[in-house]
């Protein structure tokens, strides 16, 4: 449990003021950063273990940052925080390399935890990140190219389902008879499956979205 | 000399044949109609035609009054532009070599330069707007098309052919009346004159234009600021006041704060009110999922993947699981409530689970209609299944499933 060290990168001071009184005790909060090339100075000066990061910001947003930091910094990690964002800028920051998303409605502990298993390596699926990936992958698009990418095995996808339920890993562990380990597994293999397939472009929500600009609801 | 083209010595008909000739068919005609070679004719056209100008203005006669032969490929095949434009040429300097060798004339020096510009002026002026027709099938436009017409493809080397014609004529017409030495000078001061004034004036018609498009910039700009303006002033604003008046009580100003998020979130990310059509299973789903949660004060995160239309088999998921989310916001006492639903094209699969105390399935007792009624009885009467998993203090998850009805 010894301290993880994190920077908090969101344009609004308010809010990292209250991330990093939540976060109090629980992690070490190294550093703030509140617009782009000042989070890329502060993550590269203070080399924390995880970076929490807006989406949402001016000039480009939580990817510039990834883009920014990951290519000299390949040891720090991403956790995407927001408070309601469209699927596709989630996927986009994910695809950058967030290691996962949650919305800013969770709690200090179960932030501070998320932090702990993005700093372990793990991926960190909130229910509503489980959604967005389950349309990514869902229908919608031709013929997959890359069937080992494209597509989510059925053991993923019930992963997948069960952490949109609402599940904890521990709980779809039991549920589906497997250990815990082989859960982060899965949720892992999706995590890559996502940065790596072009599928998203063709995904589902993109097609539906345009729908609903285009006819109305 | 004129047997050349020909006199009508017999009343066997003489036919031209546009696909064998070089250029109208009418020496390949006559060679025909007399049974010789048909280079001899040309050969002797060629030196009428060479020897004087009346030999053009022979055949070009020969070309307009003979008729094509019938079930000649001329006869369908719409003729070549060029071939067109080289018949019409003749057909104008026969008319003039005429006029000229009858005695009607002004002067060379006037009639060609004339001849000249009009024909440029005529390029100009007739209709080169192409109409886009399937392949082939482009055609000129007629005059009263062409006056009303915007747009459509315009043949620019006719344009510029046109123009080139007409400045020529125009110049050497000045030069021949001998004005031009005299109007040297006067239009020297015209043109000097006219690029002084383009220099003053364009930088203002330059200000000009940019000032229109700015203001029409900015006047767009403004109207979509005052109706950001108005939306936030009928929610965040409002909702912001009912949160300062309520802020001794955690729960109610969480609910408010909750309330707006998802308002302002659909705002921004999902269709406007006013779209027309009607609604899906998703938009459904949330709303329910937003009712519930306004009404009992419990958040509810709603996780929706895919949609389809709400279609009236589907209509009675929507209710059994606000009653679902409605029992676990009431009874359960967790904190929060999860409803995920999954829309695909063969069935709707829909999951409320909650955290809270859970309870045992069998000790439910006859009269709690909620469960049996509005959440069981409903789905299974319209074709699907309900599962129940719980426990006391486990939580309670209950999953609806409908298949479609597909054709």
């Amino acid at each position: 449990m010894s301290s993880v060290r994190v920077v908090i990168v969101d344009d609004h001071r308010l809010f990292r003021a209250g991330v990093r009184a939540e976060l109090e005790g629980l992690v070490e909060v190294v550093g703030e950063a509140g617009g782009v090339s000042e989070a890329i100075t502060t993550i590269t000066e203070c080399k924390p273990d995880v970076v929490l990061l807006d989406v949402h910001m001016p000039e480009g947003g939580g990817v510039e940052v990834i883009r920014g930091v990951a290519p000299t910094q390949p040891g720090i990690r991403f956790l995407a925080l927001s408070v309601s964002d469209a699927a596709e800028d989630v996927i986009a920051v994910i695809r950058a390399g967030a290691r996962g998303y949650v919305t800013k409605t969770i709690s200090g502990p179960e932030l501070a935890d998320a932090v702990r298993r993005v700093a372990d390596g793990d991926a960190v699926f909130s229910p509503r990140l489980a959604g967005f990936v389950l349309d990514a992958f869902t229908g919608g698009a031709p013929e997959p190219q890359d069937v080992e990418l494209d597509q989510l095995t059925a053991r993923e996808r019930e992963v997948l389902q069960h952490i949109a339920r609402g599940y904890m890993y521990k709980e779809i562990a039991q549920r589906l008879g497997i250990s815990v380990k082989t859960v982060e597994a899965h949720v892992s293999a999706v995590l890559r499956k996502l940065q790596l397939s072009s599928r998203h472009e063709l995904s589902r929500w993109a097609v539906q979205r345009r729908l609903v600009s285009l006819d109305g609801p | 000399m004129g047997s050349a083209a020909g006199a009508p010595k017999a009343r066997v008909r003489r036919y031209r044949y546009p696909e064998r000739g070089l250029l109208g068919g009418v020496c390949a005609g006559f060679a025909e109609y007399m049974e010789v070679d048909v280079t001899v004719v040309r050969f002797m056209t060629a030196i009428v035609v060479v020897a004087g100008g009346i030999g053009v203005a022979i055949y070009a006669l020969a070309w307009a009054l003979t008729p094509i032969a019938p079930g000649s490929e001329g006869a369908r095949r719409p003729r070549g532009v060029w071939r067109e434009a080289v018949l019409i040429v003749l057909v104008v300097v026969a008319v003039l070599i005429t006029l000229r060798h009858t005695g009607l004339w002004v002067g060379d020096q006037f009639v060609w330069p004339l001849v000249l510009g009009l024909s440029g002026i005529t390029l100009v002026w007739r209709p080169a707007v192409l109409r886009p027709g399937a392949g082939a099938a482009d055609r000129r436009l007629s005059w009263r098309e062409y006056l009303r017409s915007r747009g459509g493809r315009i043949d620019v080397r006719r344009l510029v052919v046109g123009a080139l014609l007409v400045v020529f004529a125009s110049a050497s017409l000045l030069h021949a009346s001998g004005v031009l030495r005299n109007l040297g000078d006067a239009i020297g001061a015209v043109a000097i004159v006219a690029v002084a004034l383009g220099l003053l004036v364009a930088p203002l018609f330059v200000r000009l234009a940019r000032n229109l498009t700015a203001e029409r910039a900015a006047r767009i700009r403004e109207q979509e600021r005052a109706e950001v303006a108005a939306h936030l002033h009928d929610s965040v604003l409002q909702t912001l006041a009912l949160i300062q008046k309520r802020s001794g009580d955690p729960r109610e100003v969480a609910a408010l704060a909750r309330r707006q998020e998802r308002e302002l979130r659909r705002w921004l990310f999902f269709e406007r009110p006013d779209g027309a059509g009607g609604e899906s299973v998703r938009m459904a789903l949330e709303r329910a999922a937003a009712e519930v949660e306004e009404l009992h004060g419990v958040p509810i995160e709603a996780v929706v993947v895919g949609d389809e239309p709400l279609e009236a088999r589907l209509e009675a998921l929507v209710p059994a699981a606000r009653e679902a989310m409605t029992n676990a916001a009431k009874f359960a006492g967790s904190d929060h409530v999860d409803l995920y639903a999954e829309i695909g094209t063969e069935r709707v699969e829909v999951f409320v689970r909650d955290r809270g105390a859970g309870f045992e399935l069998d000790a439910i007792p006859e009269d709690r209609r909620g469960v049996r009624d509005s959440i069981v009885g409903r789905v299974e009467r319209h074709g699907g299944r309900v599962a129940i998993r719980t426990a006391p203090g486990e939580g309670t998850e209950v999953e609806l499933a409908m298949e479609r009805a597909r054709a």
